[in-house]
């Protein structure tokens, strides 16, 4: 055992950054030749999103041509969209409300989580497999009847009307795909980083923080991800336990919205808060994605 | 996961005199890391979970009083409830929709596994544009379903594009194998990603170093793949299995949405929980809410014990031979290298 | 290790509220006491109150919310609005009863949910004379009531149109809108004989596995002088009246009369095909009339249809009533306000100065003979002599089940699978079945 091989703070944890390694599956897709990759990529990313552009062409109809089946707008307008922020819905309030609700369930999922999977995948205690089996079988329960007993319970404690009353449902789901994808990252990762860092004076704390976290990156951010748009996409809870316009999300506003008359499906509407909702995400994702997990990594180099 | 193998095969190399100490100290520090954890989940799952067994011991009394009000209370059925669900009238409608829901779950995610490595495979290439790739393959994923099951009824509507585009009338919002084929297309393509983004998130910290390794060897690349990419990528594909099958037995909006309520070929269990109590059968909804978390259990159990023993990493000693191995210098230049060397080397 | 006793502490903290959440599980579900009565003399309370409704892109019912809001500063009604979908906003309320929330006060609700909500004791019964019932039509009060007492004062009504495409009729030499199946079969016939209207197929109402195929279906057999249940409230779908009903359904499915795509219909469907001008004959609900009379180009049929009441089997048909009441939560406050508030809201009143904005059908049937109204909303008066004649979908307690039965019966009929006489016979025995719960 040589410490000074192990030290964190020397570019190993770097060594093995997602960003900095290129291409760790080339070979098979080398195989096929640039071309195949190439027909592969586009297939995915047609696959992908073809129904979206349909989605967006929609919105960009006039409410009255909105079954056309013209690949472009016969007629542009942005009436869909006008149609979105008028009326009472105050949808840009509540794309903001379902900002803070993901981003606080994402926020405590991953604390939770990391914490959680830390404590299976490296401490050493009993009862390893019930705690995970029970965790997991919490998002076994079927969502629709977890409903009313909630309702009942938040109206007891005069949860309604609150954000939390959205954010402590979502991490039912949110919390075990933490916990579990966590732990399997966790686990992949040697302890001899760990223990080398702390023969160099690191605490365990300062182990797990500036090792093993920066490692784990990749899974911390993509868990993020999918916990984030999981609770961003929630819509049944996130009904029954809000009824003020002034904190209800984004779903739930587009539950409200109306057609051109009292009767008629607003599918206008609801295509273009459809894009509203998604074309933001995906940009944060975007701009984050590097810099999170850049983040994370350098701070395992201080 | 059947086997509770808590102690580390390999003996650490903390300092001997603090080991007793530590074990105590562990077991301490992991139920306070885990605390809040269960905290949680005890707030927003024990509670419903209880409540809806308790439920679904109890019938709503029949029929009305004099004055035409309906009869308060509920009645102590025990079982009843649950035997009326195997063995009563609408059982036939129970095995249908249990059916539906293991068709659902098999196909769909067969073909999310398939077309989710081929996205991770496809995104795990530094090219240019891969950023944006990503991002497309995010799409699917981040439209609310209520939404994205509009667009897609819509589509799949009898004069909608999906229609036009392949130059056929097909009824796919009615019922029969073309509702459940609208369903499945739907549904796979809303949730490959997931399965893409965590198995390329699995991708990720597998080093290039195992793939030189593999070609020095003269692997050609699908050899490379089902030898190095496949099983290193194993836990994490698990769990997103995994996680896709708990919400996949349990879907509801898309084909709630696409096709709508109480259609045979598509109504799953968790329609039917939502349809008895809608008509405000609590008690037979509820039965059906717990009968489908043992469904969901029974089949999670299957899976992590036939495919998945592993799952949560239990380490084996080829591992440890590995991690030993790994303290040799020259196998220190990447850590997290060590475990592969050994399947490279097989 | 110092922090030893913290730690154990913070342990001790959670295991206790978990307990407590155990605790709490025991008793809420444990208890299922009995409702508040609901007595129409209790209507007491005055403060603030909640109107729970379903969204209103005209803006008409803000409008009367704030013109009560403006008089009544110490009693503001606050609107929490429900999503579009009825479904959604029925188990919202549900929700709301099933936990005796206080949230809800008055409550918008679809005539065929007012059974449930009396019976089940969620919505207090009102006194008659605080409403104008006697200037309202009858179906419309009828459809408030449950075993003869008032629980809820009529909002807006609604009933089904036959649309037509007259320009064809009259290429085709038919003078009048059908009045029975036969003269639109007859009508069909001879319009789709004309070369212009070769692609086109003739007649499409709701008949997907949905509330609309109920309508559709209960109408036909109204129509055919059936009806689903006689006066003591049994079922009574297996007679010949209604397999003349299904038969012509059926029948209609089988020659193409209906389209096939039409199994997959609900308004919107039907609506959008009538509207590119694919069918001859629509029933439909007047919430259709202003897009089809679109000017923006958006119309194929614009200055080319007009409407009739719907045909039947030896005469007009019988529409099915549809429409909203309004009525006040068993477990809400400030029930008095909520009288008050009814009576000003559903009041002939405000019903006049929502008709500049919304095109929703008032319950007062004076409106209807108003020509300023008629000239904005020129079918009122085809849809006067509907409702005149309407006849309310089964009024039972179990709606949603009964319901169900209906669309589980008779889709498969429409589809081929079952016989008509099968349908309706297993339909019979589900009925009876309900109605014995």
């Amino acid at each position: 055992m040589t410490t000074t091989a192990t030290r964190p703070r020397t570019d190993r944890p770097a060594a093995a950054r997602p960003d900095t390694r290129t291409a760790p599956t080339p070979g098979w897709i080398r195989g096929i030749g640039p071309l195949g990759r190439t027909v592969a990529i586009i297939l995915i990313a047609v696959y992908c999103l073809a129904p979206f552009y349909w989605m967006i062409v929609s919105s960009f109809r006039r409410s009255t041509d909105i079954f056309q089946n013209t690949l472009l707008p016969t007629t542009w307008s942005l009436e869909s969209y006008r149609q979105v922020f008028d009326g009472s819905t105050m949808f840009g309030q509540a794309m903001l409300n379902s900002l803070i609700v993901a981003s606080t369930t994402t926020a405590f999922a991953l604390v939770l989580g990391i914490f959680a999977a830390y404590a299976i995948a490296r401490l050493n205690f009993r009862f390893k497999t019930v705690v995970l089996a029970v965790i997991i079988g919490t998002s076994m329960f079927p969502g629709i009847s977890v409903v009313v007993p909630l309702l009942r319970l938040f109206s007891d404690i005069g949860w309604i009307n609150t954000y939390q009353a959205m954010i402590v449902p979502s991490l039912s789901f949110a919390i075990p795909l933490a916990v579990w994808n966590l732990t399997t990252f966790m686990k992949q990762l040697p302890y001899e980083l760990e223990q080398a860092a702390m023969i160099d004076g690191c605490t365990k704390w300062q182990a797990f923080r500036l090792v093993l976290l920066p490692l784990a990156a990749p899974g911390i951010f993509t868990t993020a991800i999918l916990t984030f748009i999981h609770s961003w996409n929630e819509f049944i809870i996130a009904l029954s336990m809000v009824n003020d316009p002034a904190i209800q999300t984004a779903t739930v506003a587009i539950s409200k919205f109306t057609g051109a008359s009292d009767f008629q499906a607003p599918y206008g509407a609801q295509m273009a808060a459809g894009v509203l909702v998604t074309i933001p995400l995906v940009i944060v994702v975007l701009i984050f994605q590097r810099r999170i997990v850049e983040g994370l990594t350098s701070g395992a180099n201080k | 996961m059947s086997t509770t193998t808590t102690q580390r095969p390999e003996q650490r190399t903390t300092p001997a005199g603090k080991t007793g100490r530590l074990d105590l100290g562990e077991g301490r520090r992991a139920a306070l890391l885990l605390s809040p954890t269960f905290l949680v989940l005890a707030l927003v799952v024990l509670y419903p979970l209880l409540s809806a067994f308790h439920q679904s011991l109890f019938g709503s009394q029949s029929g009305l009083d004099a004055d035409g009000f309906v009869v308060e209370g509920d009645v102590f059925v025990g079982l009843g409830n649950y035997v009326q669900i195997f063995a009563g009238t609408d059982a036939a409608r129970f095995y249908n929709a249990l059916w539906n829901t293991t068709f659902f779950t098999f196909t769909t995610v067969t073909l999310e596994v398939i077309i989710g490595i081929a996205m991770a495979v496809a995104m795990n290439r530094a090219f240019r544009g891969r950023a944006l790739l990503r991002a497309s393959i995010l799409v699917p994923w981040a439209i609310p379903t209520a939404v994205s099951g509009l667009l897609w009824r819509w589509m799949f509507q009898a004069d909608g594009i999906v229609n036009t585009l392949t130059n056929q009338q097909v009824l796919w919002t009615a019922e029969g194998f073309a509702a459940q084929a609208a369903v499945i297309v739907a549904e796979v393509w809303k949730t490959a990603p997931f399965i893409g983004l965590l198995v390329l998130a699995g991708m990720q910290i597998i080093p290039e170093e195992v793939y030189e390794a593999a070609k020095l060897d003269g692997a050609n690349a699908w050899r490379q793949f089902i030898a190095i990419t496949l099983p290193l990528v194993r836990p994490a594909l698990l769990v997103a299995v995994l996680f896709r099958l708990l919400d996949s037995l349990r879907m509801f909006d898309l084909p709630f949405v696409l096709i709508g309520p109480r259609k045979s070929s598509v109504e799953t269990l968790s329609i039917l929980a939502w349809d008895e109590s809608n008509q405000l059968q609590y008690g037979t909804a509820s039965a059906f809410s717990i009968i489908l978390l043992l469904y969901v259990a029974v089949i999670a159990y299957v899976f992590i014990t036939i495919l998945g023993a592993d799952v949560v990493g239990e380490k084996k000693p080829k591992v440890v031979r590995a991690r030993r191995r790994a303290q040799d210098p020259p196998a220190h230049d990447a850590p997290s290298s060590e475990p592969t060397q050994t399947k490279v080397t097989r | 290790m110092k922090q030893r006793s913290h730690d154990r502490r913070g342990v001790l903290s959670a295991a206790l509220v978990t307990v407590g959440v155990l605790a709490l599980t025991s008793c809420a579900s444990g208890t299922s006491a009995p409702a508040a009565s609901s007595d129409a003399a209790e209507l007491t309370g005055r403060g603030p109150i909640t109107y729970v409704s379903s969204p209103d892109a005209s803006g008409a019912a803000q409008q009367s919310i704030d013109a009560w809001n403006a008089e009544h500063p110490d009693e503001l009604v606050d609107w929490i609005e429900l999503p579009l979908d009825a479904d959604q906003q029925r188990q919202q309320m549900v929700q709301n009863a099933q936990v005796k929330g206080e949230a809800y006060t008055v409550l918008n609700l679809d005539v065929v949910w007012t059974s449930e909500f009396a019976a089940n004791r969620w919505i207090t019964a009102l006194p008659e004379d605080a409403l104008p019932l006697d200037a309202e039509i009858p179906a419309t009060v009828e459809a408030a009531r449950y075993r003869d007492t008032l629980y809820a004062a009529p909002y807006y009504t609604d009933a089904a149109l036959l649309y037509s495409r007259t320009d064809l009729m009259q290429a085709a030499g038919v003078t009048a809108p059908p009045q029975t199946w036969a003269e639109l079969q007859k009508a069909c016939d001879a319009v789709l004989a004309l070369p212009e209207a070769a692609d086109m197929s003739c007649y499409a109402g709701q008949f997907d596995k949905n509330e609309g195929l109920t309508v559709n279906f209960s109408e036909a057999v109204n129509s055919a002088g059936g009806s689903l249940f006689n006066a003591d409230g049994e079922p009574t779908v297996d007679t010949p009246e209604a397999l003349t009903a299904l038969n012509f359904l059926v029948d209609g499915f089988e020659s193409g009369m209906i389209p096939e795509a039409a199994i997959t219909f609900q308004e919107e469907q039907g609506r959008q095909s009538f509207l590119d001008g694919n069918l001859v004959f629509l029933r439909n609900w007047p919430y259709v009339y202003a897009s089809f009379s679109a000017t923006d180009g958006s119309s194929a049929v614009q200055d080319k249809f007009g409407t009739s009441p719907i045909p039947g089997e030896t005469g007009p048909g019988v529409s099915t009533l549809g429409g909203r009441n309004i009525a006040i939560s068993s477990y809400a406050e400030n029930k008095a306000t909520a009288l008050d508030f009814i009576a000003f809201f559903t009041g002939q009143e405000q019903q006049g100065d929502r008709l500049a904005v919304s095109s929703r059908a008032p319950v007062f049937s004076e409106f209807f003979a108003d020509d300023a109204v008629t000239e904005r909303l020129p079918y009122l008066p085809d849809l006067l002599t509907s409702l005149e004649k309407a006849q309310p979908r089964p009024k039972v307690v179990q709606y949603g089940a009964t319901t169900a039965a209906i669309q589980d019966a008779i889709y498969p009929a429409l589809t081929g699978d079952t016989s008509p006489e099968e349908a309706l016979a297993d339909l019979q025995k589900a009925l009876v079945g309900i109605a014995a719960e």
